[in-house]
């Protein structure tokens, strides 16, 4: 099934658009926790294009490819809040910028 | 779907080694941190062998998405051989640190079959999932000492950047999806090959993304600031497994997918070709140069280890199976020499940071004659002085680079080591011809001396042999 009155190029431009709302929040803020919510919309900015590129060629591995990036997302966010977790045991702060006992 | 069981046999043993039986021996036998690590030891030396013993049988298998035999298994070899090393080292540093907990082991062999997805992609998805499998694993070995702040501080730098990484990877591969219709590596190289692909716009964004990512894990300029403070402040066994078996992993997957993106016919190839060897020229200068500078001696071997990659790459700009076997040569010495140079580094290392410092290492000939000995092959070799396996390695790139026309590219290299072997040899003459400063008591390396042998030996070995080995090499490609 087509798609047929939204053009492929809506999809791409609006995923490229996320993907770089994504970028600029992991390079200017400095909350670990926002970063990495950027990180998860660089991600599924991804996803959307995915499953644009999919729908339109119809080939099924893209669409397949969308659960792989949601399960890898999954697992990151455990190890990644498990991360900041012990982070701000040790410190107190989940900001980047006061983390710098080695040169950043 | 087709499944080739006999030539899966690798991946297949270590998956259900490690999800299903090792998790169910941690879930159900108490105090079993030396049980875990003796299975776990046994797992990567059965891997190991099946892969040997499976490497002539080459072709694909569940679907065509991985491939099977050949190069693919000579690094099976390598990341299960590299992962025992480290295991072995692992055991006593960890017992120091007083933070031996079997899921280290349990993560370690969760890295190396991650690696072995990434050396047997056939697929996008594939590569995807290995690299993942392989770098989380990693972002929690490296914030193991969990009460120590400059392994969290590493752990969650690697982490916020490798995630970021992350989403360059899936993006580049979702453009080049778009662009050829495939995830396949295959049918991407023939649509690539005849240049019939709707979108060679999208396709050359998604290549130059891929390639950020893949720079990324192998640490190349630009994007190698976060390497230094992750090998510096990660557990050193940790770092010594991570800059050797997952650099070594990144480079199986880099030739997999270089060899996709670059095939000769195409118009795509003389401009990703530029955009590397610049690459890989400004990587060895900055590692080297600015390895000259440090006075701690993990964070120098953090930058050799950025240094060496740009050497690395230089395989890859070659772009032909000269290129690709000088790779697999060079990769397989610096896995052993750097592996083994930072395991000297962690049984000398004691809790603190302390006897991190090069004028820490003073005197250590008079102290440790052996472990300065063999401190000393390792520098010798990673600076590239014969008859070590550095040397060799280091000669077989610059030959494949000056074949294909690198030849700028070449002397920025020989240049580059001229510069390393000022901080090397440098560790070596503080070793031999300086007094220590200061009492320090008696080490003893237990497990560790495993690896401290199997290292040295391997960087001679692959040094005097360098010829006979390299056509056993021939026969794996």
């Amino acid at each position: 099934m087509l798609p047929t009155s939204i053009p492929l190029d809506y999809y791409l431009i609006l995923s490229a658009c996320l993907f770089v709302i994504g970028v600029v929040g992991v390079i200017t803020r400095r909350n670990a926790i926002i970063i990495f919510m950027s990180i998860e919309l660089m991600l599924n900015a991804v996803n959307l294009s995915m499953v644009a590129f999919s729908a339109f060629s119809g080939d099924i591995a893209g669409q397949m490819f969308v659960f792989f990036i949601m399960a890898v997302a999954a697992a990151e966010a455990a190890v990644g809040l498990a991360i900041v977790l012990a982070l701000f045991r040790n410190k107190q702060t989940i900001y980047v910028d006061e983390i710098n006992i080695m040169k950043w | 779907m087709h499944i080739d069981f006999f030539g899966s046999l690798p991946l297949l043993v270590i998956w259900l080694a490690l999800g299903a039986i090792g998790i169910a021996i941690q879930a159900f036998v108490r105090n079993n941190t030396r049980l875990v690590f003796g299975y776990y030891s046994g797992t990567l030396v059965i891997t190991a062998l099946l892969a040997l013993i499976t490497s002539a049988h080459k072709g694909t298998t569940f679907g065509g998405m991985i491939s099977i035999g050949g190069f693919a298994n000579y690094f099976d070899v390598l990341f299960c051989g590299a992962g025992l090393l480290a295991m072995f080292a692992a055991r006593p540093y960890l017992q120091r640190e007083n933070s031996e907990l079997d899921e280290f082991y349990t993560m370690l062999v969760s890295a190396v079959s991650g690696m072995m997805l990434m050396a047997h992609a056939n697929n996008l998805l594939v590569l995807f999932v290995g690299i993942e499998l392989m770098s989380i694993s990693f972002y929690i070995m490296a914030g193991f000492l969990r009460t120590n702040i400059r392994s969290i501080e590493a752990a969650l730098k690697y982490f916020l950047l490798g995630a970021f990484a992350t989403g360059f990877l899936v993006y580049g591969m979702s453009l080049i999806y778009g662009a050829t219709g495939s995830l396949q590596y295959d049918v991407i190289a023939s649509v690539i090959g005849e240049n019939r692909s709707q979108f060679p716009t999208l396709l050359a964004i998604g290549a130059v993304f891929l390639a950020v990512a893949l720079s990324f894990k192998i640490a190349a300029f630009p994007f190698h600031q976060w390497a230094p403070d992750v090998y510096e402040g990660s557990p050193t066994v940790v770092t010594a497994f991570m800059s050797t078996a997952g650099k070594a992993a990144a480079f199986s997957a880099f030739i997999a997918v270089f060899a996709v993106l670059m095939p000769a016919s195409s118009l795509m190839t003389p401009q990703l070709q530029l955009m590397l060897a610049a690459v890989a020229a400004i990587t060895m200068l900055v590692g080297n140069v600015t390895a000259v500078a440090q006075t701690n001696v993990k964070r120098m071997l953090a930058y050799s280890s950025i240094a060496h990659a740009g050497y690395l790459l230089m395989g890859i700009v070659a772009n032909g199976e000269a290129g690709y076997s000088a790779i697999t040569f060079y990769v397989t010495s610096y896995t052993f020499m750097q592996l083994g140079a930072f395991v000297v580094v962690g049984i000398l290392e004691r809790g603190n940071e302390e006897n991190l410092q090069i004028d820490d290492y003073a005197g250590l000939a008079k102290r440790e004659p052996v472990l300065a000995f063999i401190m000393a092959v390792f520098m010798f070799s990673l600076a590239g002085i014969p008859p070590f396996a550095g040397f060799f390695g280091k000669y077989l790139l610059f030959v494949a680079a000056i074949e294909s026309g690198y030849t700028w590219l070449t002397i920025v290299a020989v240049v580059s080591s001229v510069v390393s072997a000022y901080f090397y040899l440098g560790l070596v003459v503080k070793m031999y011809f300086t007094e220590p400063h200061k009492e320090h008591s008696h080490v003893s390396p237990g497990l560790a001396g495993i690896t401290l042998f199997v290292t040295v030996a391997v960087s001679i070995v692959l040094g005097l042999f360098t010829s006979q080995l390299l056509s056993i090499f021939g026969t794996w490609w």
